[in-house]
């Protein structure tokens, strides 16, 4: 026998569960503009310190402060307010539907939204994201029609994925969105490889891939890095870090590293943490981190620190695993009031646009809802006919599948 | 025309499509530099440059993966895995995504993508260099899969998939890399030089998919069979003098099932042969079809001779391997059973 202590297994857990009280002293918070802003072309080993900062520019009182201001007049900013309000109330209608029985499955971006709506506006328009489930913001952002969106959810008779897709699992190869696949970070690799072939080709387009922070424990992810460093791809590596992976904190995944950010640092890839409730933040490390890509300086790697305020999806209930006020709580807010804030503080805008605002993307999202429910609905309506289930298996329909199809008799 | 081993045939099906098409990408495990393992891709970086072949790091997910984001903006990759032993990792990118990827987005997006694989035993490699899971690959809707058993097939099935707009697995049964192996691990080996399916065109041409190949007319029962087996078969009927018809299936999926079903009805018995395990194999497949699609013709059980349910062995490799003489044994079993 040793004398030294039997081991111990460890299993981190988060700082508080239901019934506790909610505790973010662990999220380490720099002031507002107080993060510097290396040159696009920095090497990569003399920005390791910002894979450990947060990269923000809204303050408390709404002012943008610091390097990484944005290039931003007061109207693009409304209209990523706008984007950010519609992102917002689409899911609160999409969320209802649901509850009504109009489709089997939904998930919310809430306080989430400036993430993808202002990355989109970052990104050129023949650039490729691979997204995971809750970027739909990269659609709302890119001017998607929102009925496609919601016949899509409906899988009804207009649904372009022609019913079989998981709802939200939207598909635009125009709009620059990948095909989103439920197992989760296969896309993260996948986005590598389109880079890859971009760069191959000469082309000038890069690709942006997305993943959560729970799903960065999956091999793909090791795998894209390896490859995005390798061949100095140029594609943009998106963690966003909502705290929750379902039920599962942050910690799980992350192990001992100290963020996720951190995990390109061993790659040689530049990686940058941001506050990822600040739109002006998001755009502006977006943007340079799309042109770092773009200049043939190869990835970086982005982390955006967030919070997912709502459930994980229509199946899910967070009060089960987490405090009912800890989303009050999130120290870094809400994208939406906070872009809001700035907006009023710099004199472009009023709590009475505002309202006004709210009327009208919701009479535009309302609408759009009664069009696309003329199509159908999951239950009720028109909806793809058994003969699109043997569509684009194949480009040609082999003899098998035909045989199969005319068993069904379609 | 030229004489061609079949590592050479599948070197000349990339290079004749490399020089076609600039979209065709090749890369892999030491594929690059050095020119595959098995000297698949030799010559080929020097030729059509670093960026059209390359090395990739040791990651079957990666290579597959990126693969799927290259075919997706455009591009033609084929891609190696080294040995089909080592395609577990990037099962996941080639079930969920590349097989997938047409049908979920509804045709916005597509897959042409060629995953090249060495498949089979009979090199003394063990239970990770020996496996055939051919059934993994066909049990997946979305899929392609080719396995040739000669080099002017090699060639042209390479070509066929290269140009395929489709997903496509192909297994190389890296037994017969340099001839036409028919299970007498005993004896000396035949060159491809010395036969008639050696005999390569330099420039293109393809075989197309989902079309099968009689190897031997017969009129006592059919062997329905792929790859190493082809030859085995062909030895086993040698020298049991049994009339069998034997077919070459060439392509798992599509399958050719109208020629197996016109030979069967012809022939009245039939033996399916592969290398892979028993149990859930593309054989149970095949035995399921012509019993289907057969039953009033059959005069006897269908047969089927494959792999033992066990994992590759490696001192035991003879005694797994489904040789001339077991195929012998279960011919006479089908005649005497009649």
């Amino acid at each position: 026998m040793t004398d030294t202590p039997s081991l111990r297994f460890h299993v981190p857990e988060p700082a508080s569960r239901p019934g506790g009280k909610p505790d973010f002293s662990n999220v380490v918070i720099p002031k507002a503009g107080s993060v510097r802003r290396p040159e696009v072309d920095a090497a990569p080993e003399e920005m390791r310190d910002l894979a450990y900062s947060i990269i923000r520019v809204l303050n408390r009182d709404g002012q943008a402060v610091g390097p990484w201001v944005p290039d931003l007049s007061p109207e693009d900013l409304l209209r990523g307010l706008r984007h950010m309000m519609t992102l917002r109330t689409f899911d609160a209608r999409m969320q209802t539907a649901q509850r009504q029985g109009k489709t089997s499955f939904y998930m919310q971006h809430t306080g989430e939204e400036a993430v993808s709506c202002a990355f989109r506006i970052a990104l050129g328009p023949d650039d490729m994201n691979f997204p995971t489930y809750r970027q739909a913001g990269l659609l709302i952002a890119h001017d998607y029609p929102l009925v496609d969106m919601m016949c899509q959810i409906y899988s009804n008779e207009k649904d372009p994925l022609r019913g079989r897709q998981l709802p939200v699992m939207y598909s635009s190869k125009a709009n620059g969105f990948f095909s989103i696949s439920g197992n989760l970070t296969t896309q993260y690799v996948q986005a590598v490889g389109w880079a890859m072939a971009s760069a191959i080709r000469n082309d000038h387009r890069i690709a942006a891939a997305w993943v959560g922070d729970g799903s960065t424990a999956e091999s793909d992810f090791h795998a894209a890095l390896v490859f995005a460093s390798t061949y100095r791809a140029p594609v943009v590596l998106n963690v966003v870090n909502n705290q929750w992976a379902i039920s599962t904190f942050q910690g799980i995944a992350r192990g001992g590293s100290g963020t996720f950010a951190a995990r390109g640092l061993g790659f040689g890839i530049p990686a940058l943490r941001v506050d990822g409730n600040d739109y002006l933040a998001v755009y502006a490390v977006a943007r340079w981190a799309i042109e770092r890509a773009r200049r043939n300086l190869g990835p970086t790697l982005v982390e955006y620190v967030t919070y997912r305020a709502g459930a994980h999806s229509t199946s899910d209930d967070p009060s089960a695993y987490r405090p009912k006020s800890e989303s009050a709580d999130w120290p870094l807010g809400d994208p939406l009031l906070r872009l809001k804030h700035h907006l009023v503080t710099i004199g472009a805008w009023s709590e009475e646009r505002h309202v006004q605002a709210e009327a009208e993307i919701l009479d535009t999202v309302v609408a759009a809802q009664k069009q696309a429910e003329t199509f159908g609905t999951l239950h009720s309506g028109s909806k793809p006919s058994a003969r699109d289930m043997f569509e684009d298996v194949y480009a040609e329909l082999p003899p098998h599948l035909r045989r199969q199809r005319q068993e069904v008799g379609v | 025309m030229a004489r061609m081993t079949m590592i050479e045939a599948i070197r000349s099906a990339l290079d004749v499509s490399m020089g076609k098409n600039d979209d065709v990408v090749v890369y892999g495990e030491d594929v690059g530099f050095f020119g595959g393992v098995f000297r698949c891709t030799h010559g080929l970086q020097a030729k059509y440059g670093v960026s059209r072949c390359f090395d990739a790091p040791i990651s079957e997910l990666g290579i597959v993966g990126t693969a799927v984001g290259m075919a997706a903006y455009g591009l033609k990759p084929v891609v190696e895995i080294q040995f089909a032993d080592y395609m577990y990792p990037a099962y996941d990118q080639i079930v969920s995504e590349a097989a997938r990827l047409r049908y979920r987005s509804g045709g916005d997006f597509t897959c042409p993508l060629v995953i090249r694989m060495p498949t089979g035993g009979g090199i003394f490699g063990g239970q990770t260099h020996s496996q055939s899971p051919e059934a993994l690959f066909t049990h997946v809707s979305g899929l392609k899969t080719v396995v040739p058993s000669n080099p002017y097939d090699a060639k042209g099935l390479l070509i066929a998939a290269i140009e395929d707009p489709d997903p496509v697995i192909f297994l190389e049964p890296k037994r017969l890399y340099n001839g036409p192996f028919d299970g007498h691990h005993d004896r000396p080996v035949t060159p491809w030089s010395k036969h008639a399916l050696g005999e390569v065109p330099e420039d293109h041409y393809s075989v197309p998919l989902g079309k099968a190949a009689i190897r031997r007319e017969g009129e006592a029962l059919t062997i329905v069979t792929y790859g190493t087996m082809v030859h085995v078969a062909e030895a086993a009927v040698a020298e049991t003098g049994i009339d069998a018809e034997i077919i070459d299936l060439r392509t798992l999926l599509p399958l050719d099932l109208d020629a197996i079903t016109a030979s069967v009805r012809k022939t009245g018995a039939c033996m399916v042969l592969h290398e892979a395990t028993l149990t859930s194999g593309f054989g149970a497949e095949l035995a399921a079809l012509v019993q289907e699609h057969c039953f009033y013709h059959l005069e006897a059980p269908v047969k089927r001779v494959a792999g033992w349910d066990t994992p590759y062995p490696h001192a035991q490799e003879w005694d797994y391997f489904p040789g001339p003489a077991r195929v012998a044994g279960a011919l006479r079993q089908i005649m005497e059973s009649r």
